[in-house]
């Protein structure tokens, strides 16, 4: 097998390349070594200088991996893409990594991304931002930027993210790729650097779906280290769905409509017209709370961000300012020239919204939007299977077009905070192109409907035919 | 900053015009019942591991400035 032919391969056929004896784990390990160590989009902020040992004939056969930073992993630096964290090598590894690892994955290298997870462009990184590789001038989405531009560009067959309001959804969508965040609780969060710890859930960056659930199947269940990861109910299938027969689609009206521009509305309506010819009802459903969900986010992620960012202190890892006057002064100063723009403003937010005489206006009333919102999805499950939307309401825009205006930045994430919020799973998949560049699809089913929703991404990729290979250049 | 926080907060205010007396608050979005591991004592890092990547230390501890100066 030439170079080529490696770089082609899905993560499950290059499994299945290394169990026929067609390709060595060696091998393949060196055509995305080599291709990471030329980089020119910034994806990496460490590389591994060789081959992990002993990890074929495994259920992932050795096959390399790439981990969003913010995972931490033993003895390599584990940076979140803070200054704060500049060096840090954990002394253990996240469950999710370690499962992985144990099922076979090789660490092929950490990925850039937002600082802390707190952007939607991975513009906010303290190690530089990430390019598209279907347009060096254009974000990849955030804040799994690094890890969605190296699948895209053929620099990791797969890649590890995170996802808080959308951070695996939306970079996987801007980038032509597939992004799933599961259910909430699906996949342990012990070792991961904490943004929001009710939101926050891994979840895979794939090339396709398959890859997706081979992926989400070696990473699920509880752990006695995340007493909110739990049991997942049912084995993980590879999916096989050819049809949509019977398949009740809902489409609501809130998250369809304004705010989303031409180009990708055009591209959702293609494919919900691909998803009748497969044999789906598409019927419209009503998520009346769904257009609140960003402000109630944008007061939760940021009060539970303000509590989990206390411990950036300079005392005990990371960045330490020098020469302080005294305890206070080094505290001060350290977060002072560790933090970034984004995550000081966000820490205000949430110190600001948590603060006596604010709180019941602020976060208590967040939570009760957070209720209604999951209350909406439950009633609109009732009538349909899974609810369809775009991922994103544009196409990857123009580094540096929203850096100066933070909400426009947050709206990147109005079609993928609710599910977020009501922490269901939602998965991505390229639809299509508007204007050259990537489209996503998303499709949110309810709690742990993972292989339910995998096939419908299944049986909707099959039929679209997305080729991503033009960003693999 | 400040005028950025100050617009963020205006669209925030808006969650302030839903009738929400009578929702209770999400605690955990996800039913969960006996999350709670079994009391078995396991090793923690050892404190070698745990100061290994501290700013600075002293002896078997983390060394910080003086709390006054």
């Amino acid at each position: 097998m030439n170079d080529a032919d490696i770089l082609n391969l899905t993560a499950a056929q290059a499994v299945a390349a290394i169990d026929a004896g067609t390709l060595s784990a060696d091998a393949l390990f060196e055509v995305y070594r080599s291709r990471a160590r030329e980089d020119q989009l910034n994806c990496f902020t460490w590389l591994a200088e060789q081959a992990p040992h002993g990890m074929a004939a495994s259920p992932l056969n050795a096959v390399p991996l790439a981990v969003k930073d913010l995972f931490c992993t033993e003895g390599v630096p584990s940076q979140s893409g803070s200054r704060i964290l500049e060096g840090y090598r954990p002394p253990y590894t996240a469950t999710a990594v370690a499962r992985l690892q144990a099922a076979g994955a090789s660490l092929l290298g950490k990925t850039n991304q937002d600082e802390f997870a707190m952007g939607s462009s991975t513009e906010n990184s303290a190690y530089g931002p990430v390019l598209n590789p279907w347009d060096r001038e254009r974000v990849p989405g955030g804040s799994s930027g690094g890890s969605a531009a190296a699948v895209a560009a053929g620099l990791a067959p797969w890649a590890l993210g995170t996802d808080t309001g959308g951070s695996i959804r939306q970079p996987a969508a801007l980038c032509g790729i597939v992004g799933l965040k599961p259910t909430y609780g699906a996949i342990s969060r012990y070792g991961m650097i904490a943004f929001a710890s009710s939101l926050d859930q891994a979840g895979p960056l794939t090339r396709d779906v398959t890859d997706a659930a081979l992926m989400l199947r070696h990473m699920v269940g509880d752990d006695p280290c995340d007493a909110t990861a739990l049991r997942f109910p049912e084995e993980v299938a590879l999916p096989g769905a050819e049809r949509l027969d019977g398949v009740r689609l809902g489409v609501p009206e809130e998250l369809t409509g304004e705010g989303i521009e031409p180009g990708v509305s055009q591209a959702f309506q293609d494919t919900l017209a691909r998803a009748r010819e497969l044999g789906a009802q598409v019927q419209s459903v009503r998520l009346p709370h769904a257009p609140h969900a960003l402000s109630a986010y944008y007061v939760l992620a940021p009060a539970e961000c303000s509590s989990n960012l206390a411990r950036f202190d300079g005392v005990r890892y990371g960045a330490r300012a020098d020469d302080a006057r005294d305890l206070l002064d080094m505290y001060t100063r350290t977060r002072h020239d560790g933090f970034g723009a984004e995550v000081k403003r966000r820490i205000m937010l949430g110190t600001y919204a948590l603060s006596s005489g604010y709180y019941d206006a602020y976060y208590g009333r967040a939570q009760r939007v957070r209720t209604k919102i999951a209350e909406d999805f439950k009633a609109a499950f009732a009538e349909v299977d899974l609810i369809v939307t775009p991922t994103a309401p544009t196409v990857a825009f123009r580094l540096g077009e929203k850096t100066a205006d933070p909400w426009s930045m947050y709206l990147n994430d109005y079609c993928t905070v609710p599910m977020s919020l009501a922490g269901i799973p939602a998965i991505s998949i390229p639809c299509g192109l508007s204007e050259g560049l990537p489209v996503g699809f998303q499709i949110a089913g309810p709690v742990f409907s993972e292989n339910r929703l995998l096939d419908a991404a299944y049986a909707l990729e099959q039929a679209l035919g997305f080729d991503g290979s033009v960003a693999r250049v | 900053m400040a005028g950025e926080l100050s617009a963020v907060l205006d669209h925030i205010a808006k969650i302030g015009e839903l009738d929400l007396d009578d929702v209770a608050p999400t605690s955990h979005v996800v039913e969960v019942t006996g999350a709670l591991r079994p009391d078995e004592p396991v090793d923690s890092l050892t404190r070698e591991d745990a100061l290994a990547q501290a700013p600075a230390v002293s002896g078997d501890g983390f060394l910080v400035p003086s709390p006054q100066a």
